[in-house]
């Protein structure tokens, strides 16, 4: 399959994750949104690693070695965030009795 | 020996730092010990060199001190130049100012004695400036001092300055002396393109192979800055309102400092002037022109230290007269003289005004002749010398002036003749009133009138004898040859000039005749003022020609319509239409702009998250469209 594809198809991914990040005020679904844009990065990530791994396989068994790494460092850190961000959400739901980020606006004040 | 010759302004600095410095812990005799002890150890180290200078064959000595400015291919030094010339300078300035500051003691011991130490300290600063002057060995170092002396009339003219009308005659003065110094500053820039250096060696040796033009531009405004500082037309109002200052800071002014500095800066360019006759003629003119104003103005004024203000502004036209017909030595020695009579007159001014509580004018004096009998001999004998009396130093001075005058153009010499001739009417005016006839002030005062104590007449006895004696060292030489001292002394100084400008010799006849018939007519006129006066004096206010006398020909009034009312609209223009209306409108309105700007920016900080998203993802689109659009073009 032809690299474009795997890139229009991460920008598709990357833009539904920034419209929803900019739309939405429930703070789980921009959470999951967030996710959706790191997800499509990890997508290319992968596509490019496979792209440079069947090219130079013959000279350079490493080939795309490092981008497949990457992926796996953003599972991992992604991962860690969710488990924060989550308890994050948990306790502003405690507090406020809503996930409406619009409601926090403290900040102006 | 003349390698200690920084000594001379260094004990004068000293003194200066000491009394200004510590003048809360000083003892009013301490300050006036170490005001006066220090002049005095100038005038030691000044008479020391002195001796040496004079032998014969001493060729100037330059001693320098430190590299003041370095730039470019130009190199100014820190020198002093010991020569007859500026060694001469340097005993009368520390000479008479000694003489001044043993007076000042005494007759400063009324004020506190912070302010007396502060007193001490200005006087130091003065002569030190006036050393700096007449020592440097360029223009800069000339300039430095010349600066100073404006500075500290400033301070000392000032000196009561809880009162307005003296605060603003020590601004007058300062002013006025800036508008010289501005001429002053240009000549030497000019000098600096002409010649490559400001040093007296280097430009006096350059001066004879250059354009006339040139020289007579730098000479002017060389001459223009000596018009500041010398009283002359036009700037010479200051002088006569610097009698606002204590009477020894008058004397000191109108004696040995301050106002001698233009005819010296003059007789030390003595060869760029006479290689351009125009500025002569213009040197000439003008200081005849003040002689003569002057000496009218002094007919009829009634405060004693004006009319002595005023005369000292005639004398030193006189000297401009000499200097303009080429007479170098005349004026130097009508300095010198000037200094021994017209101290001794502003200080025998001061004893009167002491003895009589602070009156100064002269219609309520009268009769003091038996109350003050040393001041009235030594004032007699000052008003001798500045008359012309044979054989008092003043003829000599004066006489020597007005035969090269004559040489040069006789009418010069029938003016010269009438402000002599006025010199001595308002001298005795002014003496007869003061010391003859009956007192005429309040019955108070005459109780008390009293001598001064001998802190005051020692000096003017000093003063008395130098006044009357001064003169022998310059007999003319058809009254007895190879006796001109000061002449001899001088020529090295004026040789250049003088292989330019040739000897004429007048005939000794002519002479004889031109001395007799000055010092006749001088007499004639001091025994009619004498009589006049003495009998009747002029009490009451002048009506007619003489009231414009009495108000100096309204000169005041005339650059106060045509200069400083203008001056005064133009800046109420500035101030009113385009401080407020154009400044201030631009300033404020760069408040406003920011005011209103931060108001609408404010708006975005709206604390929503999605709104601070928006605007990050905005940024990070346009560093894109950055990144792979313009970036490439």
């Amino acid at each position: 399959m032809p690299i474009n594809y795997y890139i229009f198809l991460s920008i598709a991914l990357f833009c539904v994750g920034m419209a929803g990040v900019l739309t939405r005020r429930n703070a789980i679904i921009i959470f999951m949104c967030i996710e959706l844009m790191l997800n499509s990065v990890n997508l290319l990530l992968v596509a490019f690693s496979k792209m440079h791994y069947a090219a130079l396989k013959t000279t350079n068994p490493n080939a795309g070695i490092d981008a497949q790494i990457f992926v796996f460092f953003i599972m991992v850190v992604a991962a860690a965030e969710v488990s924060v961000g989550l308890a994050i959400i948990a306790m502003m739901y405690r507090n406020t009795h809503s996930v409406d980020v619009n409601f926090l606006n403290r900040l102006k004040h | 020996m003349t390698k200690i010759v920084y000594l001379v302004p260094l004990f004068p600095l000293i003194g200066f730092l000491l009394n200004g410095l510590l003048r809360k812990n000083l003892s009013k005799s301490l300050a006036g010990i170490i005001g006066s002890g220090v002049i005095l150890a100038s005038f030691v180290v000044s008479l020391v060199i002195f001796l040496d200078v004079r032998k014969d064959g001493f060729e100037p000595v330059i001693v320098n001190l430190f590299d003041f400015i370095h730039a470019g291919g130009l190199s100014i030094s820190f020198a002093f130049q010991v020569d007859q010339l500026s060694v001469l300078f340097m005993l009368i300035i520390t000479g008479v100012g000694f003489l001044i500051h043993v007076y000042s003691t005494s007759y400063m011991h009324d004020e506190s004695s912070l302010h007396f130490a502060r007193y001490f300290s200005f006087l130091n600063l003065f002569v030190f400036s006036m050393l700096l002057l007449v020592m440097g060995a360029n223009y800069v170092i000339m300039f430095i001092g010349w600066e100073g002396v404006g500075l500290c009339s400033y301070l000392l003219i000032g000196y009561w300055f809880k009162n307005i009308d003296y605060g603003n005659a020590a601004k007058k003065a300062f002013i006025m002396n800036r508008i010289g110094d501005l001429g002053f500053l240009i000549a030497m820039f000019w000098m600096i393109r002409q010649f490559g250096s400001v040093n007296f060696s280097d430009v006096f040796s350059k001066a004879p192979d250059t354009s006339t033009a040139v020289l007579t531009g730098i000479t002017l405004l060389l001459f223009l800055g000596a018009t500041g500082k010398s009283a002359q037309i036009p700037l010479y109002t200051w002088l006569p309102d610097a009698m606002a200052g204590p009477t020894p800071v008058s004397a000191l002014i109108h004696a040995a400092t301050m106002v001698t500095a233009g005819i010296y800066m003059i007789a030390r360019s003595n060869i760029m002037y006479t290689l351009s006759p125009v500025t002569q003629t213009v040197v000439a003119v003008i200081g005849l022109a003040t002689a003569i104003l002057a000496a009218t103005i002094a007919i009829k004024q009634n405060d004693i230290k004006k009319v002595l203000a005023y005369s000292t502004v005639s004398q030193l036209g006189y000297m401009f007269l000499g200097l303009g017909v080429g007479a170098y030595t005349g004026a130097v020695f009508h300095v010198m003289t000037h200094a021994f009579f017209k101290a001794l007159l502003f200080l025998g001014a001061g004893s009167v005004i002491h003895a009589i509580h602070g009156e100064q004018d002269i219609r309520k004096m009268g009769g003091l002749k038996k109350y003050l009998p040393i001041t009235h001999i030594t004032f007699l004998l000052a008003c001798l010398a500045i008359a012309g009396i044979p054989p008092f130093s003043g003829f000599f001075s004066k006489d020597e002036i007005l035969a090269a005058a004559y040489e040069k153009n006789p009418v010069y010499y029938i003016v010269g003749i009438a402000g002599a001739m006025m010199t001595a009417f308002y001298m005795f005016r002014l003496y007869a009133t003061t010391f003859l006839g009956n007192f005429r002030g309040s019955s108070e005062q005459k109780h008390s009138v009293h001598e001064s104590p001998a802190a005051i007449t020692i000096p003017l006895i000093i003063l008395a004898i130098l006044a009357v004696v001064g003169g022998l060292v310059g007999i003319p030489h058809v009254m007895r040859p190879e006796s001109h001292l000061l002449g001899e002394y001088l020529s090295p100084v004026f040789a250049a000039s003088a292989k330019i400008q040739g000897t004429q010799e007048v005939h000794a006849s002519t002479e004889w005749m031109l001395m007799i018939v000055s010092a006749a007519l001088a007499l004639i006129v001091v025994i009619f003022a004498w009589s006049r006066f003495s009998k009747k004096p002029e009490l009451e206010d002048p009506q007619g020609f003489g009231k414009v006398l009495a108000n100096k020909w309204y000169v005041d009034e005339l650059y106060d319509a045509i200069i400083v009312r203008p001056l005064n609209a133009f800046a109420k223009f500035l101030n009113n239409v385009l401080e407020k209306s154009i400044i201030d409108w631009i300033v404020n309105g760069v408040g406003r702009l920011v005011q209103y700007g931060s108001r609408q920016i404010r708006l975005l900080q709206s604390g929503q998250v999605g709104g601070y998203v928006l605007l990050m993802v905005i940024g990070v689109v346009i560093l894109f469209v950055i990144q792979l659009f313009l970036k490439k073009m």
